[in-house]
């Protein structure tokens, strides 16, 4: 018998093939969304394994110079002969590859650069030309630098190559260097204390190593949140689907139980095609969330390395993580959207029937609960405005925020017709408020979707025109000089000099150390006085004329990132080579994810003696940038690579900053895309519902055009209505993303600006897809045979 | 002879998968220099390194008893490989190292294995003055005494060898031969050392005193392609002589065996193949393999016939190229102390 009811349970979907793909796409689309983003995330965890794997990252304390500089050769034996097992690394980046070279013979625990079997041959890899291994990308990028053998090594870590400590010193000319030493776990006795044999060096715990990885995972955690935005996006459409098929069921389901179907066994066979559903769905959703991540995956990776210097490959693996966990949220979607339409199947007496009416005044009772549960969200979301602080707090504050104003849109919707209601006059008028606030349970889960969808728009967009504005100003201030040169080595440095000197207005050099300040990595800048700096930079706090205080030695500047990191505020006091300095100013410095600090070009002198400086930053007019690069390379032989202009130098900042936020553009329009589809389902789905109530209207004179004409209208009030509530909403997203998540994720704090013109066209966008999404059921309503509507009173129930 | 287990400090080598013989040992010696018949050893110099052969070592075995009688072994070893038969110069040079130390009780066996190139300064042998280390492990003096120092993470120890005899060269004059084709090394011992010092254990100091026993043997191909391990004896007896002797295995069942007997007053008498025979009594299942751990080993032309029963059956070395090194003791028409080496057994 189970079969018989399978056939009469899917027959629906064979009379309502529309409702069956509104089903189906929803919930792939949101699968594809979601196993998207999974993919990417999977992908570059993949990548950080493999970086573990290969370079022990993660795996072994390491120990550093506590002032971030490369330590000698020299410190490295001592500390092997006094019991330290510790191995080398040298490394650094050539033609944006990561270049690391170890030495296999000391290296910690099967820590194999590269397992030296299959052919390998030892004394290749450590005399000779020696090798080089990585993925074929990789080697490809350093193919031109070195004349070492290049092995294909697919498990290396992405965008990275491994070879010899020798190779690697040689390629990055650090003769003698060594950057940093793997410790390995393993303390002979009598171990001497690292105190008496490298005082100048600290080590760091294998958990304090990964900096990298909780930046990365506060970008992973970004993305999980919006693809977990718009996979609820596709639930409330998938929810809305199976509610109503479920709604329209209820004769069948009276009939089949009259006849002596058991209920249990009903329930069973709808489980069952809803499972079949889900997997199909999902399946479906899996393979669209790999289109969608192998597209997005290379801008992602670009993004990682830029802001984060995390190399992440940039081709797409299948992987069961990802796809089996798409088909699993896919089926649980299911399970989610449905559990309301089988509680109240469950709870149906054996012969009763539907009515809109009725499902009107239960959507007003749940709306009580609703209500309270909205208030208790967004009373959370502004408690937690005034006091998180961290990454956490920040996603929680928005989901509260986002979660509490969906579930309040319907009963604000409500509010809002009723204030239409009132001020209706004549009978079509408040017919038209009255009828649209009894469709609006049925349309409000794809309107919380509208919602979601223009808020995350209105959100990112102004996050990331923010961060634009605030970025080319930046630009605008740190990129003053006119031209950047960079020399091959102090003797041409001189040359250029003596050259340029008659021809331009300053010449500033621009010379930097990597040290440890206030116990983080920071790159340390020697200015010279220039009314350059003076007039172009702007600070985020500073006392008056912090120029001056620099550039008498009495002052540091840093950049914000630092501050932030180390809670230090102006007035406090950093060390730098053993030297106190009161911080008398910390500017923005936007994209870097390092600290910065600068000091007056003498003191840098002083304290770190650094060979000539070998590049420079030129002041002239503009008009003569040209004719000076060109006599440079007549008469000094300067390469056409050792010069870049001011508007080259931004042009490549502004192409990484589009980079980095296409991928949440992306998503961003793909968001809008699930809710306009979502609209026009609901639109859809309700159409043939709505009949019943509309043909009274017919019968008593309004046509079918007018009819329509309405329908049309009705949803631009809606989507109108929508975007009045969703643009604050999106405002306070951006809010919480610039001033929250922002500051814990990169460590610098944006201004927020605002953007009527981008909000005016998104609403015009959301009214257009309204009307699209209203036109079809609009115009099947005008060419809906009057028999049809007159059958309405034939079947009156 | 103890080619024994370093040559294996081919390291992690590649070869190791095809290598011929134990660990790589019979591999031809292209571009190295080979051992010859007649060569003059000249002092200090020949206990520096020999870069252009391609394995060289220093080893040291000790039997010791510590203040209430209980007996110790110690073993140090520094093996040099070398990639190809030259220098180098810093990270360039083709030369590695690999040291072995051990500490061996009735009860416990503990091991550690440290690995570095030499050119830059963390692995190395100098002839004059004397040091050969890796890392901070080192055995360094004028060879009238040495200090000898090794740690890992479990034991330690620095230890005083004092010569009191001389120095023994195996085979004819140090020419050692290894097989019926005639592969041979360069091999000489300081049988007569004596020692004293601390060994530091998990259950506290120890000092201890005893005998040592300096191996320094170097070639290029020390082995044949068809021989698969070997079992060494250093044997002292109470008499005062002494028994270096060594079994070589062949794939093909047959041995090929060596010794040099070494009279109280340092005087040797070489053994030809066959003089020497070594009978597995008793086996022992170790953590790393079944290994014969009781001997019966007779030479008799100097009226030799003894059992050697190991002090610790388990004294199976967990290096990277393992094998089985422990101290053992002796009974029969002789009786004394003395160290065992076993390697292809796994």
């Amino acid at each position: 018998m189970t079969g018989h009811v399978f056939r009469t349970v899917l027959s629906h979907w064979r009379r309502n093939p529309l409702q069956l793909f509104t089903l189906l796409m929803g919930l792939a689309l949101a699968t594809a969304l979601w196993s998207g983003v999974q993919a990417i995330n999977a992908e570059a965890r993949a990548s950080y394994d493999a970086a573990a794997a290969t370079l022990g990252e993660g795996q072994f304390a390491q120990l550093r110079r506590k002032d971030g500089a490369p330590m000698t050769e020299a410190t490295f034996v001592s500390l092997r002969r006094s019991g330290w097992l510790v191995s080398p690394v040298v490394e650094g980046r050539i033609n944006s590859v990561r270049l690391v070279g170890l030495d296999p013979v000391t290296a910690p625990g099967g820590l194999g650069p590269v397992p030296l079997d299959g052919g390998a041959d030892a004394g290749r890899f450590f005399s000779g030309v020696g090798q080089v291994y990585g993925t074929k990308d990789a080697l490809d990028a350093i193919a031109v630098v070195t004349d070492a053998e290049l092995i294909l090594a697919p498990e290396t870590a992405a965008n990275t190559v491994i070879t010899d400590v020798r190779i690697a010193q040689d390629l990055l000319d650090k003769q003698g260097q060594i950057d940093r030493l793997i410790l390995s776990p393993e303390t002979p006795l009598g171990r001497a204390e690292l105190e008496a044999v490298a005082p100048d060096l600290s080590i760091i715990a294998v958990q304090d190593n990964s900096d990298v990885g909780e930046l990365t995972d506060s970008f992973h955690l970004n993305l999980t949140a919006f693809g977990f935005l718009s996979f609820a996006v596709g639930i409330f459409i998938v929810n809305g689907a199976i509610g109503l098929a479920f709604e329209q069921r209820r004769g069948m389901v009276r009939t089949m139980r009259a006849v002596g179907v058991p209920l249990h066994q009903l329930m069973l066979v709808m489980a069952l095609e809803l499972l079949v559903f889900g997997l199909i769905a999902g399946g479906i959703g899996v393979v669209l969330g790999y289109i969608i991540a192998s597209l997005l995956l290379p801008d992602v990776a670009a993004t990682l390395r830029g802001l984060y210097g995390a190399d992440v490959s940039g081709s797409l693996q299948l992987r069961p993580v990802w796809w089996l966990s798409g088909l699993a949220i896919s089926v649980g979607g299911v399970a989610v959207a449905a559990i309301g339409a089988f509680w109240t199947l469950s709870k149906m007496p054996l012969l009763s029937g539907a009515h809109q009416r009725a499902m009107a005044m239960a959507a007003q009772r749940r709306s009580v609960w609703q209500g309270g549960l909205a208030i208790c969200l967004l009373a959370l979301a502004a408690v937690l405005a005034v006091t998180a602080d961290g990454l956490v707090g920040g996603f929680v504050m928005l989901g509260a925020l986002l979660v509490g104003a969906a579930l309040a849109l319907p009963l604000l919707l409500d509010r809002g017709l009723a204030v239409g209601q009132a001020r209706a006059t004549g009978p079509i008028a408040q017919w038209f408020w009255a009828d649209t606030r009894q469709q609006l349970p049925g349309l409000s889960l794809a309107l919380m979707a509208l919602l979601l969808a223009i808020a995350a728009n209105v959100g990112v967009s102004t996050m990331v025109s923010s961060f634009r504005t605030t970025f080319v100003d930046f630009l605008d201030q740190r990129l003053a000089s006119e031209l950047y040169l960079t020399t091959e080595d102090a003797a041409q440095a001189e040359d250029v000099i003596a050259f340029v000197t008659p021809r331009v207005e300053a010449i500033l050099p621009i010379q930097s150390v990597d040290r440890t300040v206030l116990g983080l990595p920071t790159e340390v800048f020697g200015a010279r006085n220039h009314s350059t700096t003076r007039d172009n930079w702007q600070f985020l706090s500073a006392i008056d004329a912090p120029w001056d205080a620099v550039h008498q030695g009495d002052g540091v500047l840093i950049n914000e990132q630092l501050a932030r990191r180390t809670e230090t505020a102006v007035g406090d006091v950093a060390t730098i080579e053993g030297r106190a300095f009161p911080v008398v100013g910390i500017y923005g410095d936007y994209g870097n994810p390092i600290g910065q600090a600068i000091l007056t070009e003498q003191m840098f002198k002083d304290l770190f003696q650094p060979p000539p400086a070998t590049e420079f930053g030129l002041r002239l007019p503009a008009k003569d940038v040209a004719q000076l690069v060109a006599d440079m390379e007549a008469e000094l032989g300067l390469s056409p690579n050792s010069t870049i202009n001011q508007a080259a130098i931004k042009d490549l900042s502004l192409g990484i900053f589009e980079r980095t936020f296409s991928v949440t553009a992306a998503l961003n329009v793909l968001t809008l895309a699930v809710a306009g589809f979502a609209i026009l389902m609901s639109l859809l789905t309700l159409a043939t519902m709505r009949l019943p109530q509309l043909a009274p209207a017919w019968a008593l004179g309004l046509t079918r055009a007018e009819l329509g004409r309405y329908e049309l209208i009705r949803a631009v009030v809606l989507a109108a209505l929508t975007f009045i509530v969703a643009l604050p909403l999106g405002l306070a997203l951006a809010w919480i993303l610039l001033a929250v998540v922002n500051v814990a994720a990169f460590g610098w704090k944006l201004p927020m600006f605002f953007f009527p013109v981008d909000y005016l066209w998104l609403g015009a966008l959301a009214l257009i897809a309204a009307v699209i999404a209203a036109f079809w059921p609009a115009v099947k309503l005008t060419r809906t045979p009057p028999a049809e509507l007159l059958k309405v009173f034939a079947h009156e129930r | 002879m103890n080619a024994r287990a370093f040559s294996l400090i081919i390291l992690a080598l590649p070869s190791l998968a095809h290598a011929q013989g134990f660990a790589g040992l019979g591999e031809a010696s292209d571009g190295f220099a080979v051992p010859q018949q007649g060569y003059e050893f000249i002092f200090p110099d020949d206990h520096g390194p020999h870069p252009d052969f391609r394995i060289e070592w220093w080893y040291i075995t000790a039997n010791m008893t510590g203040p209430d009688g209980t007996d110790y072994g110690l073993q140090w070893t520094l093996f040099r490989s070398a990639l190809t038969p030259d220098e180098g110069a810093g990270w360039a040079t083709p030369q590695l190292y690999m040291g072995h130390a051990a500490v061996t009780t009735p009860e416990e066996h503990f091991v550690t294995e440290r690995l570095g190139r030499g050119g830059i300064g963390t692995a190395g042998v100098t002839a004059d003055p004397f040091e050969a280390w890796i890392d901070e492990w080192s055995l360094s003096g004028d060879f009238d005494t040495l200090d000898l120092t090794a740690s890992g993470p479990e034991f330690s120890y620095a230890v005083t060898l004092t010569s009191d005899g001389p120095t023994v060269f195996h085979g004819d004059d140090g020419y050692s031969v290894k097989s019926a084709e005639g592969q041979a090394s360069y091999y000489y011992s300081l049988p007569f050392l004596t020692l004293e010092g601390v060994l530091t254990l998990p259950s506290g100091d120890v000092p201890v005193t005893g005998h040592a026993w300096l191996d320094r043997e170097w070639s290029s191909q020390p082995l044949s392609e068809t021989q698969t391990g070997w079992d060494w004896f250093s044997l002292s007896f109470d008499s005062g002589d002494k028994l270096m002797g060594f079994r070589l295995r062949q794939t093909d069942g047959d041995d090929y065996t060596y010794a040099t007997w070494i009279a109280e007053d340092g005087t040797t008498t070489a053994m030809p193949d066959g003089a020497l025979t070594t009978e597995p009594l008793s086996m022992h299942q170790t953590i790393g393999a079944e290994v014969p751990v009781r001997w019966r080993v007779t030479l008799p032309e100097k009226g030799i016939d003894i059992v050697t029963e190991a002090i610790n059956p388990n004294a199976w070395m967990t290096t990277s190229v393992p094998y089985w090194e422990g101290p053992v003791r002796v009974s029969g028409s002789h009786q004394g102390v003395g160290y065992l080496e076993m390697t292809g057994y796994e």
